[in-house]
């Protein structure tokens, strides 16, 4: 469909060699805050999404006087299928058919810096920058047309990229000359109308999928280049430990190793063949004698840890009224443990330093930062380093990414001229990358005698969720070198977005609420942005605590929520998920069966979800079966209706496995969880018996964004579910077997 | 010297026989439908099958695959012409990122040479060795189903057996030694 695959462009540019790096776009230079991360889109920008960074049509599309269409984003393929819909989109408003445009993906050679690929950001930022700015492209193209017929532009029409309407017909190509797309957006196109979509809210099926099932090169992991040589990386046992004495030796005299990279505390081994690599870095774990480091906290110990450490401490949001209540006050202490991003590949990345140039191959999420960081590694020149995004194994946040693209520069610098592979062993990628962070919450509410919240109390302890670089600091290999780079001080992410306290603000009409936030900032685990930041475990036990108040005032959870639901597209995802699920009057079919529902307004401004669960503990043994998982969303306008379905499958699956099974291990010596055996992810057998999702459409309403809404309602739908299938409420995650069977057979 | 068959063709390999199979097909043979996911067995990323039947390549010696005849994802067809499993796997869309499908794919392969008619249990079982971490196994069942030539219209998918406690199958009876 699409005739650009990533390698095809990697390859063709390497060929070219350096001529591709001085492709000279019209790309302004952006500074990119950390913050980013989790901020909000601003809406009252003059400029529609990323246009306001990056205002020039030709920064986005290009069309060539031979009628070829390409289509710039700085955002990044991350199996999210945002390739599909930002085709779509940009098909959409030039009036061409997708299968001619060439969609080029995040490349600090090429396209327009959109800072990273996060916080569901793609459709609000790139997505609406291409809408405007590729009606724009087809309202000058279309006034160019008319102009030369000496007509009116409003007697033309535009069919695959032709402009018809007059005695002769022009192609695009034949429109454009060099500068007509070099201008600022202006607004010329006004308000598209959604009923004249052909394109937009069609599943359009992924256009990367069939390369990627059928073998085609299409991951960094498949990038080979010629002469290319494969890296391996030797960690320390525990952050901060000292490499005190290491014998190069033994490795070096081993078959294929081309070169020992040792900097300070960093290691690494280069080989000519991909497994003598690995040989060469388990040789060199035993040539290596480390001292020191990080003393981990007791895992038992961690959620008091969170509370006594130092702390930014701050109320984020109070209403006025309501009336304490102690006669019916209810109270509950919520807890998340560390979980990690654990893709399926671990990271992986490729470099190549030659003639005092360097360019990346890298999975992370933003080739610009990304790049900052490396070239502030290398003491380089920003200019003199390219990084250039091919899809890794699915992202879910800030993985390791970033780390191996570092790695992968460290080690090119150490073998110029030849490509350089680094593949993360599993190990590396589970006690290396940052966690999601461990959190706690104290909830506090009372009833009045009509049943209704008369006053709400809610604390959230967290560590951060963003230590992106940033800084070469916040590379692993800039913790590691002889001369360290410090880690950026961790951003304190404010509402109305929110970092650790993202959806600790009730969506609810609630009188005498207060919600404070305790920003810790004393570390311990590594820890950064994971799917969704804090509104996991926010939504997780607001939702929760909220169907606790709803028992105790006797009211049904459905109805008691859509009573303080301000907002009617909240309701109505709401009604419809408990329509579709079958909400009023069901009945459990056999004991230890219940049912649950939550709801979120992901970081209370954008998608909307409800997810309704069904599902059966076994006490004896602990389990749980997830027979029904049942979700309404509203994303505002939809794009491609079976990817936001995809996305929110995958999030109600993911975040079942999240609730279930996961906790990061460790004791104070080292992180215990090094593979899938000591950190156990959902597997088929507990995979649900049936996920249906109902999206809501909502033309022309401003994209919102699918990838994270899902997550913290389904957890909560378990927790919900789990309480009404045999009477315990349980306030600690993850809901392993073991924990279910100590809680429902005590000894 | 190590002489096997790939995708019907005869391959010998000088590499050192103690190499996993997955480093063969990958950097010898350039070959990328199997991926490298843990290399300790326990999520499947680098499924391929050994004599039809589905095997963990980056644990199975080189040395192992003498006579053998080996078939991965590039083995079933292509983009433009996708086998059967690849194409039931592109029509439900059942993938995200992506990483983990060439594995589910071969896994299925595997299942229907030895079951041409699995029910739901047999396709979890079957499926139970492989991770997915983007939560794509409502479309990987729905995919392994329309492969065994039951495209849709049935609802849900029955729970196999009573295990659902995380852990990999215990003992690895596919891979041969």
């Amino acid at each position: 469909m699409t005739s650009s695959s990533p390698l095809d462009i990697t390859r063709r540019d390497f060929i070219a060699g350096a001529g591709s790096l001085t492709l000279s776009f019209a790309l302004p230079s952006h500074a990119v805050a950390q913050s980013e991360e989790a901020g909000v889109v601003d809406q009252t920008a003059e400029l529609p999404g990323s246009l306001a960074k990056a205002p020039l049509l030709d920064s986005w599309i290009r069309i060539g006087s031979d009628d070829t269409v390409t289509v710039f984003t700085g955002k990044a393929e991350l199996g999210q299928g945002i390739r599909t819909a930002l085709l779509q989109v940009a098909a959409e408003m030039l009036q061409v058919d997708a299968s001619r445009v060439d969609l080029r993906t995040a490349d600090t050679g090429q396209t327009p810096n959109e800072g990273y690929t996060a916080a569901s950001h793609s459709m609000e930022e790139s997505g609406a920058a291409l809408l405007n700015a590729a009606a724009e492209v087809r309202t000058i193209l279309v006034k160019r047309a008319a102009e030369q017929l000496g007509v009116a532009a409003s007697t033309l029409s535009v069919e695959n990229g032709v402009v018809k309407g007059g005695e002769r017909e022009f192609s695009y190509g034949e429109l454009v000359s060099d500068d007509t797309l070099h201008v600022r957006y202006q607004g010329l196109a006004g308000r598209p109308d959604p009923e004249r979509y052909t394109v937009i809210g069609r599943s359009l099926p992924r256009t990367d999928l069939a390369a990627k099932l059928t073998g085609a090169p299409a991951y960094v992991q498949d990038l080979r280049l010629p002469g290319m040589v494969h890296a391996r990386v030797v960690r320390p046992p525990v952050y901060g430990a000292r490499l005190e004495a290491f014998d190069a030796a033994a490795v070096e005299a081993l078959p294929g190793v081309l070169i020992v990279v040792r900097n300070g505390n960093y290691l690494a081994v280069v080989a000519e063949g991909e497994y003598q690599a690995v040989q060469a870095k388990r040789a060199a774990e035993a040539a290596t004698r480390w001292a020191g480091g990080m003393t981990l906290p007791e895992r038992s110990e961690i959620y008091d840890v969170l509370k006594r450490s130092q702390a930014q401490v701050g109320v984020i949001h109070r209403t006025d009224g309501g009336t304490r209540n102690a006669a019916r006050r209810i109270s509950a202490t919520y807890t998340r443990p560390f979980q990690m991003h654990s893709s399926i590949g671990p990271s992986c990345a490729v470099g190549l330093f030659e003639d005092g140039r360097l360019t990346v191959w890298s999975h992370t999420q933003g080739v610009y930062p990304d790049r900052k960081a490396i070239a502030e590694l290398l003491s380089m020149e920003e200019d003199d380093v390219r990084v250039i995004h091919m899809p890794g194994a699915g992202c879910y946040g800030h993985n390791g990414a970033d780390d191996a693209a570092g790695d992968a520069a460290l080690i090119a610098r150490a073998v110029p001229g030849r490509p350089v592979r680094v593949q993360w062993m599993r190990e590396d990628e589970h006690a290396w990358e940052p966690y999601g962070s461990a959190m706690t919450v104290e909830a506090s509410a009372s009833l009045d005698e009509s049943g209704e919240i008369a006053d709400w109390t809610y604390d959230v302890w967290s560590y951060p969720h963003s230590t992106r670089p940033g800084g070469a600091g916040n590379l692993i290999a800039g913790n590691l070198v002889a001369t360290p780079f410090s880690l950026s001080p961790p951003v304190n992410i404010p509402q109305p977005a929110g970092g650790g306290d993202r959806n600790s603000v009730p969506p609810y009409d609630i009188p005498g609420a207060r919600v404070t936030k305790h920003f810790v900032t004393d570390l311990t685990l590594r820890v950064s942005a994971l799917r969704g930041l804090g509104a996991f475990m926010n939504v997780f036990s607001l939702e929760s605590f909220v169907d606790e108040l709803a028992e105790a005032a006797g009211r049904d959870p459905v109805a008691f929520r859509l009573a303080m639901l301000p907002d009617p597209r909240a309701k109505e995802v709401v009604s419809t998920a408990a329509e579709s699920f079958g909400w009023d009057g069901w009945k459990a079919p056999s004991p230890n069966h219940g049912r649950g529902f939550a709801y979120a307004r992901y970081k209370n401004l954008a998608a909307y979800c409800a997810v309704a669960i069904e599902l059966e503990v076994t006490p004896e043994t602990g389990l749980i079966r997830i027979h029904r998982a049942v979700a309404a969303s509203d994303s505002g306008q939809i794009v491609n209706p079976d990817g936001v379905r995809n996305q929110i499958e995958g999030g109600i699956v993911q975040s079942a496995s999240w609730t279930l099974y996961e906790q990061v291990l460790y004791s104070p010596e080292r992180i215990e969880s090094r593979d899938w055996s000591n950190y156990p992810i959902l597997r088929f057998d507990a995979v649900p018996a049936s996920v249906t999702v109902v999206p809501i459409d909502r033309p022309g309403e401003q994209f919102l964004g699918t990838g994270e809404c899902a997550q913290g309602p389904t957890a909560a739908a378990i927790a919900n579910a789990v309480r009404d299938a045999v009477g315990i409420r349980i306030r600690d995650l993850p809901y392993t077997p073991d924990r279910l069977r100590e809680i429902l057979q005590p000894a | 010297m190590v002489t096997m068959t790939v995708n019907g063709k005869t391959v010998s390999s000088e590499t050192d026989p103690e190499t996993p199979l997955l480093y063969v097909l990958r950097n010898e043979l350039e070959l990328n439908g199997a991926k490298f996911g843990c290399g300790l067995g326990q999520c499947g990323a680098c499924t391929v099958l050994v004599d039809g039947r589905a095997a963990i390549s980056c644990l199975l010696p080189l040395a192992a695959l003498e006579g053998r005849s080996v078939t991965t994802l590039e083995g079933l067809g292509s983009a433009d012409d996708p086998g059967p499993v690849q194409a039931a796997f592109i029509e439900e869309q059942a993938a995200q990122c992506g990483y983990c499908i060439p594995g589910m794919i071969m896994r299925t392969a595997g299942l229907l040479n030895e079951t041409p008619d699995p029910n739901d249990e047999e396709i979890r079982a079957a499926l139970q060795p492989n991770l997915c971490r983007c939560g794509t196994h409502m479309r990987i069942l729905r995919a392994a189903r329309r492969a065994a030539g039951r495209p849709s219209g049935e609802d849900g998918f029955a729970f196999a057996g009573e295990r659902a406690t995380g852990q990999a199958p215990a003992e690895d009876e596919e891979t041969p030694a």
